[in-house]
């Protein structure tokens, strides 16, 4: 049975984030009084040995960034909070705003200090007004306590922190773009070097985490570099937050050391699958990621493991999937999204995602031919080969990964025009089971369009050419005398 | 109608008059562009071209500007929404719970596309990217008031719910 260690959400829960007593009480800003006796150069020692890498899902190492944006020269350096957290079924970063703010505010005025910093921003989503009001409320309070603002702790270090909302653009979580956004422009990413680090919001040199990076940093300052390694594995140390979704028993957030396995998180902590169907896979990433089918549930999880599998970690989004799910239309809903988000600089990405889309509106409607998947992964290859952005470079992945785990699903599209799964409507058909019907006329009362007749007690019958395929029949029918063939 | 706009109007002028850019650096101001449209968005419910205008004229950029910035941010829309605007999340948790069937039996029942507003004026429809509330999949947000774990059967009866409260 593996355990959860609560390093991340080591507050969230217990206590009353709107009070910074109780934050205080649990030692709270403890970390940023040993960081402010200590020099800078020592303040990044220990985070860089603490071999803590980017929560946001690349898995850049935390300590170089700061290294990086210290040595860059600039009069003002900016400290970034990247909290536009907008996977789609990942909801990490909200949970820890909203259940320990000050977390956060800590992480980052020590990054402040550290990098020679006097200003910070939390570039955060709109969508999450609750975690926004916290925010607002955490920062007036550590103002008032003298942990933000003017000679912090009677110190000479003067470290500020802003807020400012996003507006619903997914590419706005890649750091370039993020930086335009603040600066009221669209968020479009541009090409890197220079990073950030040098040449950052206005031009400035700029430190940019995610939200879960800064909710490190403090346990780490306070108890040690080698305490911190202590969990997960060597290259990825420390625990990631993962949120569980999807078809599993229990949906939450789930804190594991890395190295878990996805057996362990799905199984052991998740409960296994609702209505114990069958395991079918388990997309990690997002829209950037991939399904990971069975036979690699064993794998230990981190960084790495995962890109090596045709994932990735991304923030931490992990969504299980059942028997019941059409691995071509995950694969389409996600390619969906990416085109709906696309900000369209690159031809690739704004183009050639709408027709790597079309062709598998191709496959799940039945009008596909063997050429078209060659097709696909050729024109996959070629959008995260000449893409700018993260978002284009991975948007392939989840077709890539199902084709490459799912192949067989693919082929059943277009060769036996049928969805194994049953959920592309093009290439399914309803049918009764004239054993089970016990000719209640329920369906036949439901059908929108007529298509089902039959006589009082005695089995029905689908009229085909009639049938929209709407499944009403099918969820209404109490003896299962329905099926999707 | 015509008078409830001229009264938004007249609030978000006055918020636009308050904010003193005086002093600030032209990147100073420009940075509050997105801010000050969430004001415009939440005073007036859509941002109209003439909005637009006095925003740019507020900041001292060309009204372009203020247009490219609108149109690529989902959260602004320079369309009016409905008094209650549905917001359907189609995140990945909610979709695998049958997310987009719940769409089409909003779009059908009210008869109109995603973006557009009911002919009372009471409803549009607006599909979103994870509301960040996966444990409730699938869930639907009409106004501030959200709804979880949905099914088809559910949506008549809420839409019902709206329309019975203005009637009286």
């Amino acid at each position: 049975m593996c355990e959860q260690i609560r390093i991340v959400l080591r507050n969230a829960g217990n206590i009353n984030p709107e009070n910074i007593e109780d934050y205080l009480k649990n030692d709270g800003y403890l970390a940023l009084a040993k960081a402010l006796e200590s020099t800078r150069e020592e303040v990044i020692d220990i985070i860089s040995s603490s071999n803590l890498r980017g929560r946001g899902g690349g898995g850049f190492p935390t300590g170089l960034k700061w290294k990086f944006t210290m040595q860059a020269k600039g009069d003002e350096k900016y400290v970034i909070c990247n909290a536009d957290e907008g996977d789609p079924g990942a909801f990490m970063d909200r949970s820890i705003l909203e259940g320990d703010p000050h977390s956060v505010l800590e992480g980052m005025t020590i990054g402040g200090y550290a990098v020679g910093a006097k200003k910070g921003i939390i570039y955060i989503r709109a969508e999450y007004p609750l975690a926004v009001e916290r925010l607002k409320n955490a920062i007036c309070q550590a103002k008032e306590f003298g942990l933000l603002g003017e000679n912090i702790l009677g110190t000479s270090f003067s470290f500020d922190i802003e807020i400012r909302l996003g507006a619903g653009a997914f590419v706005c979580g890649e750091e370039t773009a993020l930086i335009h956004s603040i600066e009221g422009s669209r968020g479009e990413p541009r090409n890197k070097p220079p990073f950030p680090s040098t040449s950052g919001l206005w031009g400035k040199p700029t430190l940019i985490n995610n939200v879960e990076t800064f909710a490190n940093i403090a346990p780490i300052i306070l108890n040690g570099p080698d305490w911190f390694r202590q969990y997960g594995t060597k290259n990825s140390p420390g625990t990631k937050v993962f949120a569980l979704a999807g078809d599993v028993k229990n949906v939450g957030l789930v804190e594991v050391p890395m190295g878990t396995t996805l057996r362990e998180i799905i199984f052991d902590i998740g409960g296994g699958i609702k209505g114990d169907k069958k395991f079918k896979a388990v997309q990690t990433g997002g829209p950037s990621g991939g399904c990971i089918p069975i036979e690699y549930l064993d794998t230990p999880i981190d960084y790495d493991s995962l890109q090596n599998l045709g994932s990735m970690m991304g923030s931490g989004g992990m969504i299980v999937m059942d028997e019941d799910t059409c691995m071509v239309d995950v694969a389409k809903f996600y390619l969906q999204f990416t085109v709906d988000e696309s900000c369209g600089k690159c031809t690739t990405c704004r183009i050639g995602n709408v027709r790597l889309l079309e062709i598998l509106e191709k496959i799940t409607s039945g009008n596909a031919h063997l050429e078209d998947l060659e097709r696909m992964i050729s024109l996959s290859n070629v959008i995260k080969n000449s893409s700018l952005c993260g978002l284009g470079q991975t948007a392939p992945n989840p077709v890539l990964s199902t084709f490459k785990y799912f192949e067989d699903e693919y082929k059943a599209h277009i060769l036996d025009r049928v969805c194994p799964a049953g959920i592309c409507k093009n290439l399914i058909r309803y049918e009764v089971i004239p054993q089970n019907c016990q000719g209640c006329t329920a369906c036949a009362r439901v059908c929108p369009t007529q298509a089902i007749s039959g006589e009082l007690r005695k089995p029905h019958f689908i009229d085909q050419t009639k049938c929209i395929k709407c499944g009403s029949c099918y969820s209404t029918c109490r003896f299962n005398a329905i099926k999707i063939v | 109608m015509e008078k409830v706009y001229e009264h938004k109007l007249e609030t978000f002028r006055e918020y636009l008059e308050s904010i003193d850019v005086e002093g600030y650096t032209d990147e100073q101001r420009k940075s509050l562009l997105i801010q000050i449209l969430h004001k415009a968005q939440e005073n007036i419910g859509y941002i109209p071209t003439e909005v637009q205008k006095l925003i740019a004229q507020k900041l001292k950029i060309h009204v372009s500007r203020v247009y490219g910035v609108v149109t690529f941010y989902n959260f602004f829309s320079t369309k009016p929404r409905g008094k209650y605007p549905i917001n359907i999340c189609l995140g990945t948790a909610c979709y695998v719970a049958g997310a987009n069937l719940i769409y089409d039996e909003f779009k059908k029942f009210l008869n109109i596309e995603p973006e557009e507003v009911t002919e009372d004026g009471l409803f549009s429809i607006h599909p979103v990217r994870c509301l960040g509330a996966c444990g409730l999949a699938p869930v639907v947000k009409i106004g501030e008031d959200t709804y979880g774990r949905l099914k088809v059967s559910d949506v008549r009866k809420i839409i019902r719910e709206y329309t019975s409260k203005e009637n009286q």
